[in-house]
């Protein structure tokens, strides 16, 4: 007798499928973006159904929330919105799509055919234990992330500034009064 | 013969009971088909940002398996903790991705990996 939990899951499983296959197969790359959000919030219904509350809180704050805005900034910023319907185009099906079903079948029968041990989980918060977690056990591991996430910060903006710098350069040689300083501290 | 008609039986009966109940395999399956799916988009897509996008879906795939295998351990949370790590570094690839992404077509005006091909021999 399927139990409610299996609606959930099968429902959120074809919600990722079919997310996950429009951005493989999408021919616009805005819809792609978009089909990505579905895949992203139906892996965080996941993490809820799994009972790590934390870890689904993580996933929409920062993918749905934090990468994919930048992904869809990327778009509008790269893209030619005039061409956008064909703005997302493939090479290569004829050797990437056998390949990838050969892999496909054989990690799907890998997976299904092992017999995993049948244990029967409790669902109990966890933001408690990995909050302990991270300050005892994985501490230099996050503090490093936290390292890490800095010179991601600053290296993102060293790699995109020069636009800026160069517009200001051609915006000095319009404006050769202004003072650089002024310039940069004092437009609102 | 019949052994084995009967094995495939029971096997194809247990399938459909294994099917109902949600259980490890379930999330492995699922993450294995979004990994494809991710791989699928990486290797076929022109647009670097397009490329991104498969990333992250392999990069949640992966995710998804931690999660699941720390749920279905008894009491375990190692999972959920490379989890959030690799929520985070996926945060800082993608911001450094993009930026890369910017730079290229500032110099390129185009993101189509085809044709940004300087360094080709």
């Amino acid at each position: 007798m399927p139990g409610v939990e299996t609606f959930v899951f099968y429902g959120l499983a074809a919600l990722i499928v079919a997310g996950a296959a429009g951005v493989a197969f999408s021919r616009n790359i805005l819809h792609a973006a978009f089909l990505l959000l579905l895949t992203l919030s139906g892996t965080a219904g996941l993490y809820f159904f799994l009972g790590a509350d934390f870890v689904g809180v993580a996933q929409i704050l920062i993918y749905v929330g934090g990468i994919l805005v930048l992904l869809l900034f990327a778009v509008l910023l790269t893209n030619r919105i005039g061409d956008v319907r064909m703005s997302n185009r493939n090479v290569g099906y004829a050797t990437t799509i056998p390949v990838a079903l050969l892999l496909a079948s054989f990690l799907v029968s890998a997976m299904a055919l092992a017999s995993w041990p049948h244990t029967t989980p409790v669902a109990a918060p966890t933001t408690a234990r990995l909050g302990d977690a991270f300050l005892r056990e994985y501490l230099l591991p996050f503090e490093l992330v936290s390292l890490v996430l800095l010179m991601a910060l600053v290296g993102a903006m060293v790699v995109a500034r020069r636009a800026v710098r160069d517009r200001g350069d051609a915006d000095e040689g319009a404006l050769p009064a202004a003072p650089a300083s002024s310039s940069v501290g004092g437009a609102p | 013969m019949t052994l084995g008609m009967t094995t495939s039986m029971t096997t194809g009966l247990s399938a459909a009971a294994a099917l109902a109940s949600i259980g490890l395999g379930h999330f492995l399956v699922l993450s294995a088909v979004m990994f494809t799916l991710g791989l699928i988009t990486a290797a076929t897509r022109r647009s670097a940002v397009a490329i991104l996008m498969g990333v992250e879906l392999i990069l949640n795939a992966a995710a998804l398996n931690f999660v699941a295998f720390s749920h279905y351990s008894q009491g375990a949370i190692t999972g959920q903790v490379f989890a959030v790590f690799v929520v985070v570094l996926a945060a800082a690839e993608a911001t450094v991705a993009l930026a890369i992404v910017l730079a290229v077509f500032r110099g390129f005006r185009t993101v189509d990996v085809t044709d940004v091909s300087t360094l080709k021999g």
